[in-house]
C-alpha cells in the first residue's frame, strides 16, 4: 500500500498546482503575523482564511488527480493487489502531499510566530479538515464516472458546507427562536466539518463570550474534556465513513 | 464391474482435463447500464495453447478479458483460475501478464521509473524476462516521460511489460495493433516461444493472417455469447476452405441465413 503512495507522492510533489498553494497559504500566513502583532488576532484572520481556502483546494485538487490517475489505478487493479489497497495507497498518498502543504504553508509560520496550544489546534483542525475532505473528494470521484461530473460534484459539496449549511443554520435558528435551541445547534454542528474545525480552535481563544448565550453553551460543552473527545470523534466520523463509502463502490468498479 | 472401470476411467478423464484447464469461467453475465454485454459466457482455456478471441466490435471481447482479469465486475456468474474462484483471492494475478488495447499509463512517468515501479510492485525480482525489453531497444529511451511517447511506442512499452515478469498467462488484447512490421515479428515470435514453453496465451485480434499464424484455436464471440470455439484444423475442414478468412466468413453468412 505505501508503496503506491510513495509513487503518488512523488508525482503530486511535482505539481505546479501543490507549489502554489503551498506558496499562498505560506504568504498569506506570514503577512497576518507580520503586520498584527497580537498573534490571538492573527490566528482568528487566519482561521477564516484557512477554514475557506483548506477544504476548497483540498476538495478540488484531490477529485483532479483522482480522476488524473485513472490510467495508473487501471494498471493497477491488472497486477496482483487487492482493490482495497490500491485505493488506501492512493487516499495516503494524496492526503500526505495536501497535508505536508498546509504544514509548510501554514504549520512553518505558526510554529515560528504562535507556538502555543491555540496554534497547535488550529494546525491540528486544518489537519483533519484535509484529510476529512480528501475523502468527501475519493468519495465523489468514485460516484461519478465522468470527470467534469465529478469536479462539479466537488464544488457543489463544498459550497454546501461553507457557505449554504450556514444560512440553514441561520434559518433553523431563526423560525424557531421561540424554543430552546441550544442543544440541537451543537448537534448541528456535527453535521458540518468546516464547522467543528472552527468550534475547535475558537473554543481555544476565550472569545466565545463575545457570542453571547449559545457562546456560553458551546463553551461549556465543547470547552470541557468531554466536548473535546466528541468533536474528535465526529471529524475522525467524517474521515472515515466518506472513506467507507469510498471502498464499497471501488470495490464494485468497472474500470 | 465394467461398468465400474468405465465409471472409473470417465472420472479421471475428467479430473485430468480439470486440472489442466487454467482459466474457467462459468456463466459469466454482464450489463452496462442497459446493455447486456455478455449473456452468459461458459469457457475454459488450457496450458499450452494460443486461442484467439474474435467477433465483431462490441462483441464483449474485450469485456471478457477484464473480466477475467478482474478489472471489471460480472454481474453473474464465476471464473476459476488452476481451479480457484478468484473471486477473493486476487494473488492469481501474479501468474497473468496483461497487454491492453491502448495502454494508458501515468503521464509524468518516465520509461524506466515504470518498470522499476512494476518490479517494485510485483515483487518478483527473480527470472525477469527482459528479452523484449532489450529488442525493442526501449533501455535506451528510459528517461523519456510517457506522454511523448508514440502510439507504437507505448504498445512496446506495454508488450515489455506483459512478458517481464514470466507470466503462466498471458492476455493480449489487440497486441499488434500500431505496431510497426518488424516489431510486431518480434511480439509474434515472442507468443509462439511461450507458447512452446507450455504458456497459455489469450489473443483478442481483427487480423486473420496473424490469427492463422499464432492461434490453435479460435473462439468467436457474437452478442454477447461463444458462437463457435474450435480448432482452426476444425473450421477449414467444415467449410472446405483454404484460408482462415474465408472459412470465418463462410460460418458467419451460413449463421446469417439461419
Amino acid at each position: 500500500m505505501f508503496k503506491i503512495s510513495k509513487y503518488i507522492v512523488y508525482d503530486i510533489l511535482r505539481s505546479r498546482v501543490l507549489i502554489a498553494y503551498t506558496l499562498f497559504l505560506f504568504v498569506v500566513s506570514f503577512a497576518l503575523f507580520y503586520f498584527e502583532a497580537d498573534s490571538a488576532k492573527s490566528i482568528v484572520s487566519l482561521l477564516s482564511v484557512m477554514l475557506i481556502i483548506v477544504p476548497l483546494i483540498s476538495i478540488i485538487f484531490s477529485t483532479t488527480y483522482f480522476y488524473n490517475s485513472y490510467e495508473f489505478i487501471e494498471m493497477l487493479v491488472a497486477q496482483p493487489l487487492s482493490r482495497n489497497t490500491i485505493l488506501l495507497g492512493e487516499f495516503v498518498g494524496v492526503s500526505f502531499s495536501m497535508i505536508a502543504a498546509f504544514m509548510i504553508g501554514i504549520g512553518i509560520p505558526v510554529l515560528m510566530y504562535a507556538a502555543t496550544s491555540t496554534g497547535f489546534v488550529l494546525l491540528l483542525s486544518g489537519i483533519v479538515l484535509t484529510l476529512s475532505f480528501v475523502s468527501i473528494a475519493f468519495l465523489a470521484s468514485v460516484v461519478m464516472r465522468d470527470k467534469a461530473k465529478g469536479i462539479g460534484l466537488s464544488l457543489m459539496l463544498w459550497f454546501y458546507f461553507a457557505v449554504i449549511y450556514d444560512a440553514i443554520v441561520l434559518a433553523i435558528l431563526f423560525s424557531f427562536s421561540d424554543y430552546p435551541l441550544d442543544k440541537a445547534v451543537i448537534g448541528l454542528t456535527a453535521l458540518n466539518p468546516i464547522d467543528i474545525a472552527r468550534i475547535m480552535v475558537l473554543m481555544k481563544l476565550d472569545i466565545s463570550a463575545l457570542m453571547g448565550f449559545t457562546g456560553a453553551v458551546y463553551k461549556q460543552f465543547f470547552g470541557s474534556g468531554f466536548g473535546l473527545a466528541y468533536t474528535s470523534a465526529v471529524m475522525l466520523v467524517w474521515i472515515v465513513v466518506p472513506l467507507l463509502f469510498t471502498i464499497k463502490v471501488f470495490k464494485k468498479k468497472n474500470l | 464391474m465394467d461398468k465400474i472401470v468405465i465409471e472409473a476411467s470417465k472420472y479421471a478423464e475428467q479430473n485430468q482435463q480439470s486440472y489442466s484447464k487454467m482459466i474457467r469461467t462459468e456463466n459469466i453475465e454482464k450489463h452496462f447500464g442497459k446493455l447486456h454485454v455478455l449473456k452468459g459466457v461458459n469457457t475454459s482455456f488450457t496450458a499450452g495453447e494460443v486461442v484467439s478471441v474474435i467477433g465483431p466490435n462490441g462483441s464483449g471481447k474485450t469485456t471478457l478479458i477484464k473480466i477475467i482479469l478482474g478489472m471489471v465486475v460480472a454481474d453473474k456468474g464465476k471464473v476459476f483460475f488452476d481451479g480457484k474462484d478468484v473471486k477473493k483471492d486476487f494473488s492469481y494475478r501474479h501468474h497473468i501478464g496483461y497487454m491492453p488495447q491502448i495502454g494508458h499509463y501515468p503521464e509524468n512517468m518516465q520509461i524506466g521509473q515504470l518498470f522499476s515501479m512494476m518490479k517494485d510492485i510485483r515483487k518478483a525480482a527473480s527470472h525477469l524476462d527482459e528479452e523484449l525489453l532489450n529488442e525493442y531497444k526501449l533501455a535506451s529511451m528510459f528517461d523519456k516521460p510517457m506522454r511523448t511517447l508514440s502510439g507504437g511506442t507505448t504498445q512496446k512499452v506495454s508488450a515489455a511489460l506483459a512478458f517481464l515478469f514470466n507470466p503462466k498467462v498471458l492476455i493480449l488484447d489487440e497486441p499488434t495493433a500500431g505496431l510497426d512490421p518488424l516489431a510486431s515479428e518480434i511480439l509474434k515470435a515472442k507468443i509462439l516461444k511461450a507458447k512452446s514453453d507450455g504458456k497459455l496465451v489469450i489473443i483478442t485480434s481483427h487480423i486473420m493472417s496473424e490469427v492463422e499464424e499464432m492461434a490453435d484455436k479460435i473462439m468467436y464471440l457474437f452478442e454477447g455469447k461463444i458462437n463457435f470455439y474450435k480448432t482452426i484444423a476444425e473450421l477449414k475442414n467444415e467449410t472446405g476452405e483454404e484460408k482462415l478468412g474465408k472459412a470465418i466468413a463462410k460460418i458467419m453468412i451460413q449463421q446469417a441465413h439461419v
